[in-house]
């Protein structure tokens, strides 16, 4: 996790305000509005068909939202035409122009200004070549992007982006066609890059882990609407409704009851109701793996185990607790005692959540 | 073309139909082909050349360049444009516009040569305003280029708007975004992107508009020395018992296919990956 974003007050460098936006009669995006402050690295998150890209290429200006706002540095962003605006864009399948070489896509965005502003020659290639040691790609500037893994793809895209020095980078699923073990070594280096280069990034993702891994905010989105905006841990200690919690991690759920101050898990089980919690028939949230074993009677949930496997440190028990089916974890390299097939056992969620039961 | 496909055998069969098909190519194509140059040169070289010396024969030759000369470059345009339309943008009537494309191909070529008779001739709608005018457009250049023109259309067209679908629109965002102007844009990514295919479409529209026969005679008039083509030249050569012009005309178009299919290999062989050709043959 990171640490979290520096406490001082920052300047919100981007103000999304209201943001709609329909493709013919399906709404993609409704209503968003958030902020992204100066140097953030903000994840839009959220499954497939959330308005998540839309909402980044609305930023991009490579669509017009039908209402709402964006302003970037107390500026009206939608005035600005894309070529404008001088975001950085890394396209989902990297959108390297195929007919030019790694140097020459690096190149273009220096290339195309016009020619009073245009670096000369000798300043482009320096440029280049220096951005070429940012992304680790030093002895390939000559190759086509046809001659190149997914992974270089990813850097050069990354590299023609920092080229023009953009205000804000904007990122599409960066790692979404990558395999698992360069994800993982991209996005380390990725938030370094971030933290070097000082610029407000925003970047859309559908991987949780991802998202909470790398970014000092994530704005959850569903359906084209905010969900909830905060820091990874304000989220996964808080998620602000069932959907959230479900998507930030693995969750067992069962019903209950909340009246009086006291919360009634069926399973069996009874306790103080957590903090906030609403009156009435509710859902009971928790994680797999905060929960502890070896309960006495009548003070868990009471649980029969289905199997029980052990992964490493892990231990996987599959069980039915009041005839719903969940996995729990245990942490230790053997099962909890008592913990076999065909046995009953009682287990204590340490953190559940509670939310209002859906009508 | 197309790569053999790897591990299927048909034992027997494949064999068998090899033969069959170059049996079937030699008798409708190879046999027809060598009689055309057989013919053209019954009599010798001298009177072959001599032949295309003729001055109906060298006007007929010098209308063919230039038809294709105006009408290649100008499809070459209104394919690009409406290709470029089709896939890079989205708007209402798209799907109108992909079938009026393709409707050349689909009607036979005398009425596509019969509308601009209709719209221009003597008779026609602005028949009379024409002729006030003095503006000659049927049984003159113009009327044969626009023939062609309509008849060759969807080459250009057909060929890229394949091809551009396949590559989407995410380069052209790219280079917005990284400051480029729209005309920079498609001067540097969309047609770069597109050049052989693009190609491969004058290629196929050249060959087209220089042979095409059944659309320019009905514009045409066929006054020789004038408005005969080099197809329509071969015609009336034909009619009058002139065998050796008649051939050694045709030969001269028969080569000019035989060079396109020189180049359209080439190019099929060099640069599959960028032609929708390769997919769709």
């Amino acid at each position: 996790m990171q640490p979290a974003a520096d406490t001082k007050v920052t300047a919100n460098s981007l103000e999304i305000r209201g943001i709609s936006k329909a493709f013919g009669r399906f709404p993609a995006l409704k209503d968003v509005s958030l902020q992204a402050r100066d140097k953030e690295f903000l994840a839009l998150l959220g499954p497939s068909g959330s308005g998540k890209t839309t909402l980044l290429r609305v930023l991009a200006g490579l669509e017009q939202p039908d209402s709402g706002e964006v302003r970037f540095d107390d500026e009206d962003f939608l005035a600005l035409p894309v070529r404008a605006r001088r975001v950085g864009m890394v396209f989902q399948h990297y959108a390297l122009f195929r007919h030019m070489t790694v140097a020459q896509n690096i190149a273009f965005g220096l290339k195309v200004r016009p020619r009073s502003e245009r670096p000369a020659k000798s300043e482009i290639a320096d440029r280049v070549a220096d951005l070429l040691s940012l992304v680790q790609l030093e002895g390939l500037e000559k190759r086509f992007p046809s001659q190149l893994s997914g992974g270089q793809r990813q850097r050069v895209a990354l590299a023609r982006a920092l080229a023009i020095e953009p205000r804000m980078l904007l990122l599409d699923e960066p790692f979404g066609a990558l395999d698992a073990q360069v994800r993982r070594d991209l996005r380390r280096w990725l938030r370094e890059l971030h933290d070097r280069a000082g610029v407000t990034t925003v970047f859309v993702t559908h991987d949780q882990e991802e998202a909470l891994d790398l970014a000092d905010r994530v704005a959850i989105l569903r359906d084209g609407q905010l969900v909830q905006l905060g820091a990874p841990n304000e989220l996964y200690e808080a998620p602000a409704d069932p959907f959230v919690y479900d998507f930030l991690g693995a969750a067992c759920r069962l019903p209950g009851e909340v009246s009086g101050g006291r919360l009634k898990v069926a399973g069996g089980w009874e306790t103080r109701a957590p903090a906030g919690s609403p009156e009435g028939r509710v859902e009971v949230f928790f994680r797999p793996d905060e929960v502890s074993f070896a309960v006495p009677e009548g003070q868990g949930l009471a649980a029969e185990v289905r199997t029980a496997s052990i992964r490493g440190p892990k231990t996987r028990i599959e069980c039915v607790v009041s005839g719903v089916h969940m996995e729990l974890e245990a942490l230790g390299g053997a099962a909890p005692e008592g913990v076999a097939p065909g046995q009953t056992v009682h287990v204590r969620p340490t953190r559940p959540k509670v939310y209002a039961a859906e009508a | 073309m197309s790569r053999l496909a790897p591990g299927v055998r048909l034992p027997g069969v494949a064999p068998l139909l090899l033969v069959a098909s170059t049996v079937v190519m030699a008798v409708l194509v190879v046999l027809p082909l060598g009689v055309v140059f057989h013919d053209a040169f019954a009599k010798g070289v001298g009177q072959f050349v001599e032949a295309l010396k003729q001055p109906d024969a060298v006007a007929a030759v010098k209308l063919t360049l230039w038809v294709a000369a105006i009408s290649v470059p100008l499809n070459a345009l209104f394919g690009l444009a409406a290709a470029w339309a089709i896939t890079k943008f989205d708007f209402r009537g798209k799907t109108v516009l992909l079938t009026l494309i393709d409707l050349p191909f689909s009607i036979s070529p005398v009425v596509s040569g019969l509308v601009w008779v209709l719209l221009f001739g003597a008779q026609g709608w602005f028949g009379e305003w024409l002729i006030d005018h003095d503006v000659r457009i049927i049984f003159a250049l113009p009327g044969l280029v626009l023939a062609t023109i309509l008849v060759t259309f969807p080459f250009v067209a057909r060929e890229l708007i394949p091809l551009m679908q396949d590559q989407g629109v995410d380069e052209e965002a790219a280079a917005l975004t990284l400051g480029a102007s729209g005309f920079t844009t498609f001067w540097k990514i969309t047609l770069p992107n597109i050049r052989w295919a693009l190609l491969y479409g004058v290629l196929l529209c050249n060959a087209r508009a220089m042979g095409e026969f059944g659309a320019v005679s009905v514009v045409s008039g066929h006054i020789r020395g004038e408005t005969t083509t080099l197809p329509l030249h071969v015609e009336v050569l034909y009619n009058d018992y002139d065998f050796v012009g008649a051939f050694a005309a045709a030969s001269i178009l028969a080569s000019l296919g035989l060079v396109t299919l020189v180049l359209k290999t080439a190019l099929e062989w060099r640069h599959s990956g960028e032609l929708a050709a390769s997919r769709r043959h």
